[in-house]
């Protein structure tokens, strides 16, 4: 259990990329930042899609 | 009627309300025992049309239990690769991932299935004998060329179209040297729309299996039979009743005779009719014909996808059944 918690600290430093859901604009938000799109003010942010790999049936 | 109609020739009659067996007197493949010296003796192929993608032939004098047995064959046990599993490493399209992945698997491959083995466990790595390999990885971005002040999607952007051709083959092992056209047959399938930003990259593997398993290996389009339609015009049928019955048929079917000012009507080629009653609207029309078809007369039509020609399709059935039946015979002998 005391894993995830050291990773969670780590992660508070890094900037996640978030993505404007009025422009499109990829932003880097840190926690506490204020979530607003650097290109167009807008307060909607979505995040980026898993870069884990997906494996689907094809039928 | 029945004078006409009695020759060698096993026939079911389309009467206006039902359907009647006009048997010869001799055997024939309905009601004989199963001999294999007369059938090779009345058995005939005749292949009537042969294109790319399509055949036409007539298999006579064959039982309707292996008609239909080809058919089946064709239909659901030869065997053509296709995509089977897709990775995606990355889908930002809006289109969702387990519909592309359905889209993908029903686009049909250009490999020969001869040459491959049919993959006996699914959890396990591909191989070169068993898989194929294919990588699609394309993004759409604006245009930047078109100062234009065109709105179409396809002045603004590039890749806002993801079509077939745009998988790409990657040759696993000594593929590359085996094979030299691989890839999809036709390569202006649509398979996802995009915006600007959107992206796509997956790796997709293809595996040889059959109809039976899924609809998306089935080599054929179409492959059906149809018995040989025959039609007789019983007395002479002139003026504009002749026209009259020339359109209860389809075209091509009976053509109109002119002959020192008097029109009647001839049987021209009754192969391409449909069969359908509609000579039985007309009173005074309907004792003029007579309608039949051939019993052990197949007319098949094979329409090939495009993996393998349609005659391979044929050929390949015919030693399916092969197989099976030598396969029954060893399984009786250990008995």
């Amino acid at each position: 259990m005391s894993e995830p918690s050291t990773k969670d600290s780590g992660a508070t430093k890094t900037p996640m990329v978030y993505i404007c859901g009025e422009c499109h604009n990829e932003n880097e938000i840190r926690p506490r930042d204020p979530i607003r799109c650097r290109e167009c003010g807008y307060r909607i942010m979505y995040k980026k899609r898993t870069k884990r790999l997906a494996v689907f049936d094809a039928r | 009627m029945d004078n006409i109609l009695n020759d060698e020739k096993p026939r079911v009659i389309l009467g206006e309300y039902k359907v009647t067996q006009n048997l010869p007197s001799e055997p024939t493949v309905l009601d004989e025992k199963w001999d294999l010296k007369t059938f090779k003796k009345r058995f005939r192929v005749v292949i009537v049309r042969s294109e790319e993608n399509e055949l036409e032939f007539d298999l006579i004098g064959i039982h309707p239990f292996l008609a239909n047995t080809f058919r089946r064959l064709m239909l659901s046990d030869v065997p053509t690769m296709a995509i089977e599993k897709v990775h995606i490493l990355n889908n930002t399209s809006i289109i969702q991932d387990e519909v592309l992945a359905h889209r993908l698997g029903l686009i049909p491959l250009k490999a020969d299935p001869r040459l491959f083995e049919m993959k006996t466990d699914p959890t396990a790595e591909g191989t070169e004998q068993d898989t194929l390999e294919f990588a699609l990885k394309i993004k759409c971005t604006n245009n930047k060329d078109s100062s234009k002040d065109s709105l179409r999607a396809e002045d603004m952007y590039k890749n806002n179209n993801v079509y077939s051709k745009h998988i790409k083959w990657v040759p696993i092992g000594k593929q590359k040297e085996r094979f030299s056209d691989v890839g999809p047959i036709h390569p202006d399938i649509l398979i996802a729309k995009m915006r600007p930003g959107h992206e796509l990259d997956l790796k997709l593997l293809a595996v040889k299996s059959n109809g039976r398993d899924h609809a998306k290996f089935s080599p054929v389009a179409t492959a059906f039979y149809r018995l040989l339609p025959d039609i007789k015009l019983l007395r002479e049928v002139e003026g504009e009743a002749a026209e009259r019955l020339q359109k209860c048929f389809s075209p091509g079917v009976i053509s109109i005779r002119h002959e020192k000012g008097r029109k009647y009507a001839v049987v021209a080629n009754a192969r391409y009719d449909t069969g359908s009653r509609n000579v039985f609207r007309y009173e005074d029309l309907k004792d003029a014909v007579a309608m039949t078809k051939i019993q052990d007369h197949f007319i098949f039509t094979v329409e090939s996808v495009g993996a393998l020609p349609p005659d391979v399709i044929f050929m390949e059935a015919v030693k399916i059944l092969k197989d099976k039946c030598l396969a029954l015979l060893d399984e009786l002998s250990h008995v």
